[in-house]
C-alpha cells in the first residue's frame, strides 16, 4: 500500500516498500510559475536527506529540489527534459522527478502527511 | 531685430479620433508605423551574393582549390593548412549604410539610461557622466597598448594606483586587486584569496555560507571556487539571522558571503557581531559590494570586519553597464587577505610606479599572490571613468551621492507603501532601494502585470521576483541621479498601475499595448528558444 509524505520544502514522496517516487507539490509549481527547465539526478546518484537533488527553473527563478530522504536514485524522469511543462500540468503524477531506494525508512517519520501539509501551506 | 514677432508656437497634434478615416485599418504596407521602423534580421536584409567590402583580390595570393571571396585573404605562409576555410562563409553581405541603419533602427527600439528612468533594483543604473567619456578618450589612455614597457606607461599606472588608493580609503581596507573584470569575477577573486589564505595555513575547509537573500552569483561563485554552499535564513525583518548563522559556523566553514546593504534594501546592523563570530572560527567575511552606493563616505566596510569586498565600478562609480562598456570589479582586502591578492598590481616607489608581475613578484615580496585572473591589468577604460567620477565629486561629493541615493529610495518607499505592500517597511528606513511585494493585488494579477503596465507608461520596469525571499518582489533603485520631478512622475505612474492591479483591470493583463511588441511569451522563449537562423526564416515558428 503506497503512502504519500510531504516535506517543508514542498517535495512529495510516494513510498511503496523501500522504493519511492519524488516530485514537487502543486503548491510549489504554482509558486514557481511556468517551469522551463528541470535537471534530474541520473540513476545511481546517492542523495542525502535535505541536500540538493534536482534543479528546477521557471520564468521567475531557479530553485533547488531537495531530497526528502536519503537514498540512491533508481530512475530519473526522462520526460522532463523534453517537456518540463509536465511539472506544471501534472506535478503529482506525470511530472515526477526521480525514483529512489530508501536507505533509512525511519526518516519518513519527520515528514508530513497530506492533512498536515495542507495545514502547513495554509499557514504560509 | 525681433525674434519670432508673431509669437507662433507649434501646436500639439490633434488627438481627435474622428480625424482618422473609418477605412484606416492600422496596418501599413511595410509594417512600419510612421517613422518608427520595423527591422528585419541582418540575414534577411543582406545576401551572401553581395559584399560591403571591396578587397583588391589581385594582391591576395591565390589558394589552390579554394574559391575566391572574403575569407580567403590570408597570407598562406602564416596559416596552418588545416585551418583554411574551404568554402564560402555564408554570411550576408551588407553595405555600410545598410549596416549603420540596421543598428540605428534597433537602437531606437532600445531603452537605456540616456532615455529615461531605469529603476532596476540591485543594478544601480545611474547616469554615466559625459566628462568620464571625454577623459577615457584621451589618446594617452585610449591608444595605450597593454604591452607597452612600464617606463612608457607611467601615467596609466599612476591612474590605476590612484583609483586603487581611493577605493582603499573609501572602504578602510589595506589591500586591493584592480584586475577583476566584473562583480562575479571579483567575488571569485575574493574567494580564491580566502582559499589561498586557508591553504597557506594547511587548513582545508569545505563550505561557504550564503544568506537566502543573496545575489545568485554568490552561491554560484562559491561552487565555482570548489566549495559546498549552505544557506543562512533571514529574520522576519529581512536581515541575516545571527543565531542561525552562528549555529552553522564551524571549522569546516571557509568563509561567509554577505551583501551589505542587503538585497532587501536594509543595512545589516549586526555586521560587526557577524564578523566577530566568523573570525572566531577562523573563517573570513566576504562582503558583496554591489550595494556600496548606499554607504560610500558613511560606512567603511573595513571597520565592520570585512576581509574582502568587490566594488562594481559600473554601479557605484558611474561607469557604463553592459553594452555601454564592460563591467569592472576591483576587490579590496583586509590585512589578513592582502598578501594573497592576485597579480598584476601597481606599486608606488616614490615618484615611480612599478607593475608587479610574475617576474618581479619576489623582489616586491608578494610571493603569496594566488596567481593571475586576467592577461593584463583589468578594465583600463573603466578606471579612467571611475577616476574622473571620484575626482569630480571629491570625498564630500561621493558621500552626498550615497545620501541622495538613500533619500530617493526612501521617498519612493514611503510614497507608495499605502498602495503597495512593503514587507520590510517597518524595519526602519531602507537604504538605496525600495522593496515591495505583490500582496494585495486582485486575484490573477502579478508583479509581471505591474512591470508590463510600467512599460506602457514609458518606464523600464523595476527588478522583479528578486530577492527570492519576498513573494512577487519588486525592487526599485532610483539612484541619486534622478530629480524629484522624475521621481514624482514615476511614483504617479506606479501608483496608477498598482491601483489597476488591485482593482483587477483586465486591460492591464493585456499590457504593454503601446510597446513595439505586445506581451511576449517568455515561457515559450525559454522552453523552445530559437538560437540558430535558418533560411527560409523560422518556418517552424510561423506554423
Amino acid at each position: 500500500m503506497a503512502q504519500t509524505y510531504f516535506s517543508k520544502d514542498h517535495e512529495w514522496i510516494v513510498v511503496e516498500g523501500d522504493s519511492a517516487t519524488v516530485g514537487i507539490t502543486d503548491y510549489a509549481q504554482a509558486q514557481l510559475g511556468d517551469i522551463v527547465f528541470a535537471e534530474v539526478p541520473p540513476a545511481g546518484t546517492a542523495l542525502e536527506k535535505g541536500k540538493e537533488a534536482a534543479v528546477v527553473e521557471s520564468v521567475k527563478a531557479a530553485s533547488d529540489v531537495y531530497a526528502p530522504v536519503t537514498g540512491t536514485v533508481t530512475e530519473a524522469n526522462a520526460a522532463l527534459e523534453a517537456d518540463p511543462a509536465l511539472v506544471n500540468t501534472s506535478p503529482e503524477q506525470d511530472g515526477w522527478f526521480f525514483k529512489l531506494t530508501l536507505s533509512d525508512p525511519s526518516e519518513l517519520d519527520g515528514l508530513m502527511d497530506e492533512a498536515a501539509y495542507k495545514a502547513f501551506v495554509e499557514s504560509l | 531685430m525681433t525674434v519670432n514677432p508673431s509669437g507662433w508656437r507649434p501646436e500639439a497634434p490633434s488627438n481627435d479620433a474622428d480625424a482618422v478615416p473609418a477605412t484606416f485599418t492600422g496596418n501599413t504596407f511595410t509594417g512600419n508605423r510612421a517613422l518608427m521602423l520595423e527591422e528585419a534580421l541582418l540575414f534577411e536584409i543582406g545576401s551572401i551574393d553581395r559584399t560591403g567590402v571591396d578587397l583588391d583580390m589581385s594582391r591576395v595570393p591565390a589558394q589552390a582549390g579554394t574559391p575566391s571571396g572574403v575569407g580567403t585573404a590570408h597570407p598562406p605562409a602564416r596559416v596552418n593548412e588545416g585551418l583554411l576555410r574551404n568554402r564560402p562563409i555564408g554570411l550576408p553581405g551588407l553595405s555600410e549604410p545598410e549596416a549603420v541603419r540596421h543598428y540605428t533602427r534597433l537602437s531606437r527600439q532600445n531603452y537605456g539610461i540616456d532615455l529615461g528612468f531605469f529603476p532596476l533594483g540591485s543594478c544601480t543604473m545611474k547616469h554615466n557622466p559625459r566628462l568620464n567619456e571625454k577623459m577615457a578618450r584621451l589618446p594617452g589612455f585610449a591608444d595605450l597598448h597593454p604591452l607597452t614597457p612600464v617606463d612608457g606607461t607611467q601615467g596609466a599606472l599612476a591612474l590605476i594606483h590612484l583609483v586603487g588608493e581611493w577605493l582603499k580609503t573609501l572602504t578602510g581596507m589595506p589591500g586591493i586587486a584592480m584586475s577583476p573584470k566584473a562583480g562575479a569575477h571579483g567575488e571569485l577573486c575574493g574567494l580564491l584569496a580566502i582559499r589561498a589564505a586557508h591553504e597557506a595555513k594547511g587548513d582545508a575547509r569545505t563550505t561557504i555560507l550564503v544568506p537566502e537573500s543573496a545575489h545568485g552569483t554568490n552561491p554560484a561563485t562559491a561552487a565555482f571556487a570548489g566549495y559546498a554552499v549552505e544557506s543562512i535564513p533571514a529574520t522576519a525583518e529581512g536581515r541575516v539571522d545571527l543565531d542561525a548563522l552562528k549555529a552553522k559556523l564551524g571549522g569546516h566553514v571557509a568563509g561567509v558571503m554577505i551583501t551589505n546593504p542587503n538585497t532587501c534594501g536594509l543595512f545589516e546592523r549586526d555586521m560587526i557581531e557577524i564578523a566577530e563570530a566568523i573570525h572566531a572560527v577562523g573563517a573570513y567575511l566576504y562582503c558583496d559590494g554591489a550595494n556600496f552606493n548606499a554607504i560610500v563616505g558613511s560606512v567603511r566596510p573595513g571597520d565592520l570586519g570585512v576581509d574582502a569586498m568587490h566594488i562594481n565600478l559600473h554601479k557605484t562609480f558611474s561607469t557604463p553597464h553592459g553594452g555601454g562598456g564592460p563591467g569592472s570589479g576591483p576587490v579590496v582586502f583586509s590585512e589578513a587577505l592582502a598578501p594573497f591578492a592576485p597579480l598584476p598590481f601597481v606599486e608606488r616607489h616614490g615618484e615611480t610606479f612599478v607593475l608587479v608581475e610574475e617576474e618581479t613578484v619576489a623582489e616586491e615580496h608578494h610571493e603569496k599572490a594566488f596567481g593571475r585572473m586576467v592577461a593584463f591589468h583589468g578594465q583600463m577604460g573603466m578606471f579612467v571613468r571611475a577616476a574622473a567620477y571620484m575626482m569630480s565629486h571629491g570625498a564630500d561629493g561621493l558621500r552626498q551621492v550615497s545620501e541622495d541615493a538613500v533619500l530617493s529610495a526612501n521617498y519612493i518607499l514611503r510614497s507608495l507603501e499605502d498602495v503597495l505592500d512593503a514587507p520590510f517597511g517597518a524595519s526602519g528606513p531602507c537604504m538605496h532601494e525600495a522593496l515591495f511585494s505583490d500582496d494585495g493585488m486582485a486575484a490573477g494579477f502579478t508583479t509581471l502585470d505591474i512591470a508590463k503596465g510600467l512599460i506602457d507608461e514609458g518606464f523600464h520596469p523595476m527588478t522583479m521576483y528578486f530577492p527570492l525571499v519576498v513573494h512577487g518582489a519588486m525592487l526599485i533603485e532610483p539612484t541619486e541621479t534622478e530629480s524629484k520631478a522624475a521621481l514624482d512622475q514615476f511614483i504617479g505612474a506606479l501608483r496608477s498601475v498598482a491601483e489597476r492591479a488591485k482593482a483587477g483591470d483586465p486591460a492591464l493583463k493585456a499590457a504593454p499595448i503601446h510597446a513595439p511588441r505586445r506581451r511576449l511569451d517568455e515561457t515559450a522563449a525559454a522552453r523552445k528558444p530559437v538560437l540558430v537562423y535558418r533560411d527560409p526564416p523560422l518556418a517552424a515558428a510561423a506554423e
